[in-house]
């Protein structure tokens, strides 16, 4: 994109600059736009597991609900509690909506459709995912809010130590694949197993990693049976019970955003991202964004499955899933992938 | 032009975030002020093409220490009235460590002038051997030369970790800790009882 605006007389420089901007906002506006649908889709996948209709008022089939709700929210509004660190609460749902757009940077949509194509992506989107915890914990303790403080406390425990599993998960996957960089991995995943299957997923040492990773994510982003966060029963609505208008809408959208960048995630480090399913020449007749966009939906689509059907972990049962299980468990698979490497000559 | 605007930006915003990070009244301001400025030195070290560096500042200072710290201070009362009372008392102490930072600040870059220091090019890029990615020569140089070092701050660092678990876990004899393959092993018909005992009798365990 660099090159089109320089062959329109611009110098190098503003080129840079002008398409780095432009690939932000193709990235970022469908990505708001896929957030709303996508709420609608997960409450219609949500209404439909418990025999419901969900949303179906606005707009053919209620499809237009999410910009509804949006419109509503926009036009509320803004409280600020009395007692509440005003700078901090202000600026926290800002923090945690500006981490989720992000991450999305460094995620290949097709052969080299990437925003940064960095030697480091994996390391960019562990450091990004590292710091959304701030917007949590910052919100939780500006409300000057008992409800809210404990959530973020729960949030941040939650988030830190599923990170460390997710660290080692990663480490398998950037063995295999010999790379940081998102693009590379994927095209590692080529023919990966038996030369047609494309994706790290068919591997028997590299499928369990999958599984956690699967199982991470959702305690990553707080969703269910990981909701701990905002578990209403016991904490009105978690770190967010004092926000409302935009600064509420900024967490409902930064989260869902979350959710489609670990979807994204696990789709493109474990099941060949833009690559089709089979090596065959046939099924690279449609395009690898195409591909793509049908495994972040598949992974949405689990997410809401689990969120429909499974119960609520208790806290003490995450605590010991994430560091009694899930990290002696992946500490032990680096260990036998780079074991397996080295034995099968695979860096020779 | 990007680069040095990006530069001032960033060098600008840590200072401004390390001063005010001495100079707020709140403690958490402090620690977010803090965690401004390790962010900030981040992107410098990625204008100097330590992207590696950069990365891990920001995962492991900033995603995992300065979170404890947050917490730390969140959960402590801390009372700054009484914290600044001291000022005077510790002033003598605070500007001998002032001093000895800023005398190894000199020296480290008079080191540098002399040339003594491969450190990297006075463009601003580091020296990274011609092919391999910043990652690529540092594993190298960590894996070869500096090996023993490596694996002996790998020891010390795991012998800190058992030290600080062996200096807090305690046994305690009158708890019940769960096994969970017994809670999972339960199946209703040994949990529960149907019991139809005669009006005013009670039922015994």
């Amino acid at each position: 994109m660099t090159a089109f605006f320089q062959n329109l007389g611009m110098s190098f420089e503003w080129a840079w600059f002008v398409s780095t901007v432009c690939g932000i906002l193709l990235i970022a506006l469908p990505l708001m736009l896929a957030v709303a649908m996508i709420i609608y889709v997960d409450r219609k996948i949500w209404a439909a597991m418990a025999l419901r209709r969900g949303p179906n008022v606005v707009g053919p089939f209620g499809l237009l609900q999410s910009f509804a709700d949006g419109l509503k929210v926009f036009l509320q509004e803004t409280i600020v509690p009395s007692a509440a660190n005003k700078g901090l609460f202000l600026i926290a749902p800002i923090v945690t909506f500006t981490l989720a757009l992000l991450s999305w940077a460094v995620i290949p949509f097709n052969s080299g459709a990437i925003l940064a194509n960095i030697n480091i992506g994996l390391l960019y989107i562990l450091a990004i995912s590292s710091l959304g915890v701030y917007g949590t914990i910052m919100a939780g303790w500006a409300s000057n809010s008992k409800y809210p403080f404990f959530s973020a406390m729960r949030a941040s425990a939650q988030m830190i130590s599923y990170e460390v599993s997710i660290g080692f998960i990663l480490i398998c996957v950037v063995l295999w694949a010999g790379t940081f960089n998102m693009n590379d991995i994927v095209w590692a995943q080529k023919g990966h197993v038996f030369g047609i299957i494309n994706g790290f997923v068919a591997n028997p040492l590299l499928f369990p990693m999958w599984v956690m990773f699967l199982i991470s994510s959702l305690a990553e982003t707080q969703r269910a049976p990981f909701d701990l966060a905002e578990a209403e029963s016991e904490l009105v609505a978690g770190y967010q019970t004092e926000y409302s208008s935009m600064a509420f809408a900024a967490y409902w959208l930064g989260e869902y955003a979350n959710v489609l960048l670990m979807c994204a995630l696990n789709a493109t480090l474990f099941w060949g991202g833009w690559l089709p399913p089979l090596d065959i020449p046939v099924l690279y007749l449609v395009p690898g964004f195409v591909w793509f966009l049908l495994k972040v939906f598949f992974f949405f689509f689990v997410f809401s499955w689990i969120k429909a059907t499974v119960p609520r972990y208790r806290y003490d049962q995450l605590m010991r899933l994430g560091w009694k299980v899930f990290l002696p468990v992946s500490l032990l698979f680096v260990v036998i992938v780079s074991g397996y490497l080295m034995a099968t000559g695979h860096f020779a | 032009m990007i680069q040095t605007l990006a530069f001032y930006l960033f060098a600008v915003l840590t200072i401004a975030s390390a001063a005010a990070t001495i100079l707020s009244r709140n403690p958490v301001h402090s620690v977010l002020f803090l965690i401004l400025a390790f962010f900030n030195a981040a992107g410098l070290m990625m204008l100097t093409g330590a992207e590696f560096i950069a990365m891990l500042l920001i995962i492991v200072y900033v995603g995992a220490v300065a979170v404890l710290f947050l917490f730390v201070v969140m959960m402590l009362d801390i009372d700054f009235a009484e914290l600044r009372a001291g000022f005077v008392k510790n002033f003598p102490l605070g500007m001998l460590v002032a001093i000895v930072l800023l005398a190894e600040m000199v020296l480290g870059l008079g080191a540098y002038k002399a040339g003594a220091l491969n450190l990297g090019t006075p463009d601003g890029t580091a020296v990274t051997p011609a092919g391999a990615s910043n990652i690529e020569a540092i594993g190298g140089l960590l894996y070869s030369r500096y090996l023993f070092l490596f694996e002996a701050a790998g020891l010390i660092l795991l012998v800190a970790m058992v030290g600080a678990i062996v200096l807090t876990h305690r046994q305690r004899g009158d708890t019940r800790g769960q096994k969970v393959s017994k809670q999972i092993a339960r199946r209703p018909d040994e949990a529960t009882v149907n019991v139809k005992p005669e009006v005013g009798k009670g039922v015994s365990l």
